[in-house]
Parts: C-alpha cells; structure tokens; sequence
C-alpha cells in the first residue's frame, strides 16, 4: 500500500502543480473552472486510454511509440496554443490583458479559454496514464485490491492537497507581478511543451541532440526541486538542456510571438480603415 | 493539383528517408529486476550517441528516468524499451526508477 500511495502521490503532485499554476493566473476570470475542469476529466480519459493500450504503444514504431505518442500529444498542444494565442491577437488584445475584461468576454462567450482546458489536459493525461498503468500492474498482480486502492486514494488526496497549498500562495502574489493567462503565460509554456517534444523526438533518435548539456545548472536549481519544477512549467526550465531544445524553444516562442504580432496588426489596420 | 501530390510525394518521401539514425556502438542492456536496475552502473564512450535497452523482467512496470539525462519513459511490465542517449561530455549521470525511487544507477561517460 505504501509504494502505490508514494508512486500515486508524486505523479498526482506534478499534475496538480501545473493545474495550481494555471488556476492561479487565471483567477477572477469567470468560467474558468468549468475549462480547467474538462481538461481534467478529459485527461483521466486519455490516462486511461494511453494505460490501456500501454503494451501496444511501447511497441508500436520500433519500440518508439511511446515517447512519440508523447512528442505528438506535446506538438499538437503548442499548435492549439499558438491558435489560442493568435486567434486573441485577431480580436485587438495586447499581450496584458485587462482580468475584467477577458471575464467578460468569456461570460459573454467571445473568448473561450480553451488553453486553460489543453494545459491541463495534457497534463493529466501524461502523469495520470503513469498512475494508471502502475495501478493496473498492481491490481492484476494480486495484491489486494483494497489495500492498494487504499494507498492510491491517500496519494491522490495527499497530492491534491499539495496542490491546494501550492494555489493558496499563488493567490498570495499580487495580480499584477502574475502573468495574465492570456498572454505570455501560455506563449512561455507552448515553447517549453515544445521543448518537451523535441526531447522525445531526439530519444527516439529522430532529431539530433545538437550538443547536450549546454548548460548544467542542476546544482544550482535541481529540476527534481519544487522550485525547479515550477520553473519546468512555466517557462520550460532544464538544468541540462540539449541544443535541439533550446532550439525548438526559440524558434517556438519566436513564431508565435511573430504571428501574433503581425494578426495584431493587420486587425488594427482593418478596424481603422473600416472606422474611417 | 498535381502540384500539391507532388508536394506531398516529396515531403513525405523526405521524412521517410530521415535515417533512424543507429548509434555508433552495440547497444548497452540494463536490466529491471525487482524493480532494481542492474548493471546499477554502466560506462559509455564520450561524445557518441548510445543506445540504451532497457529490458523489465518485473510483473511491475517501471519508469526509467533521468533529470541529467533529460529521459523519462515507462517500461512495461515483461516489456522492454529502446532509448538513446548522448552524445554525452565526460562525467557521471543518474538515472532512477521513478515508480520505486530507491532504484538508481549511473551512466558513467569516459
């Protein structure tokens, strides 16, 4: 029971970790439990999916299935995210918004925040399939069933409580030192999802490494810290990055950036024209 | 219409050929057993792309990871996983088994 509650109890913590970030810049903006929410549902969903079929995925391409399964979940989030992103910029939005105003046009339906529901899809789907194959390893190796399950609701507890915590003292950081969700919160973690990626694709031996550990800053700020972590969510920190990471970020966070500048624009210019 | 098969014909061909590519030596096995890795330590040559088998003899599945080595994928239970690593710089990395985390090992790079 002690090892499914401690296994449980630290994947739970890394998802809960990102939910708690996201939860807290996006606080005061209406509706966005319910997005956050189906992103969690939607995530145990694909967990459970991913569990099931964990067999036939590790040796699907080579053996490789796994990682690209990962790489692919991970791209196809950076593309949504950038669509979120750029898609705001159309509607005349600078890069810090106004809390009040993205409250009101989620109420009124013009902004959907459907990064909130991504972010946190992908990141209870790739923690959660983890707990659901190691539970159903359990489960079907006979321990008993009420022990485990015992053990793995005690870590799901506990990990939600960290979480819980951890979002009490986000709340604590004044709005305006906080990233607006809208903005660059999401441009930040799209090129570390994306980084996240191009790591999986160079396991594989799909992409080339570039050069490894161009920086070491592991003793410095450990990623295994909840510090680093943090930073691992929200900005895409490595204590070792290879290069085709920081490539994949900079390109990433260079593309969006340029995107939405130039639909920014292009929307000014025409709602000009058209108030002339 | 022509032009856009033609386009794809030749994207697709281009990823295609995008060798997996192999790495320079025999792969290196590390076996899982009571979710322990053994060898706990392995040498690789420095500067060369490795290839790592990680084979789990467990009814437990195991999860090889390494923060130092920027890898993280669950091997099944009786199931095994390819992964590459490198090229690495001299020095000691640890890698651990992130559904039993007393389990660790090193990949020492000379």
């Amino acid at each position: 029971m002690l090892a499914t509650l401690i296994v449980v109890f630290r994947e739970v913590i890394e998802a809960a970790l990102i939910i708690a970030i996201v939860l807290g810049a996006s606080r005061g903006i209406a509706g966005r439990g319910r997005w956050v929410s189906g992103g969690i549902v939607l995530g145990v969903v694909g967990a459970g999916v991913v569990a099931l079929f964990a067999d036939v995925i590790t040796d699907s391409f080579s053996g490789n299935g796994q990682a690209l399964l990962n790489a692919g979940v991970l791209l196809a989030a950076v593309c949504m995210l950038a669509w979120h992103n750029i898609w705001m910029s159309s509607h005349g939005k600078e890069l810090a918004t106004e809390v009040k105003q993205v409250g009101a046009q989620v109420q009124s339906g013009k902004r959907p925040l459907t990064a909130l529901m991504i972010i946190t899809f992908v990141a209870v789907m790739r923690e959660g399939s983890e707990v659901v194959l190691f539970l159903w390893a359990i489960a079907a190796g006979g321990e008993a069933h009420l022990s485990m399950l015992a053990g793995g609701l005690v870590g799901l507890a506990a990990g939600v409580l960290v979480g819980v915590f951890l979002y009490r003292g986000l709340l604590k950081i004044p709005m305006r030192h906080f990233f607006t969700v809208t903005g660059w919160l999401v441009l930040l973690i799209a090129s570390g999802l994306a980084a996240q990626a191009a790591n999986f694709l160079n396991q594989v031996g799909w992409l080339p490494a570039l050069g490894t550990s161009l920086w070491d800053t592991s003793h410095f700020l450990s990623e295994g810290s909840l510090l680093g972590k943090m930073l691992h969510v929200l900005v895409g920190y490595t204590a070792r990055p290879s290069g085709i990471q920081i490539l994949f970020y900079v390109v990433t966070l260079s593309v969006i950036l340029t995107l939405m500048r130039w639909v920014g624009k292009r929307h000014r210019e025409a709602a000009a024209a058209r108030a002339a | 219409m022509l032009r856009r098969i033609a386009l794809t014909a030749a994207l697709l061909g281009t990823v295609a050929a995008l060798p997996v590519s192999a790495a320079d030596n025999p792969p290196v096995q590390i076996d899982i057993k009571a979710q322990a890795f053994q060898p706990a330590e392995i040498t690789v040559p420095a500067d060369v792309k490795v290839e790592l088998h990680v084979v789990n003899a467990d009814d437990l599945p195991a999860e090889f990871e390494s923060y130092d080595l920027g890898r993280e994928i669950v091997v099944p239970a009786h199931g095994q996983v390819k992964v590459f690593i490198g090229p690495l710089k001299a020095g000691r990395y640890r890698f651990f088994n992130d559904f039993h985390q007393e389990s660790e090992g090193y990949v020492v790079v000379k």
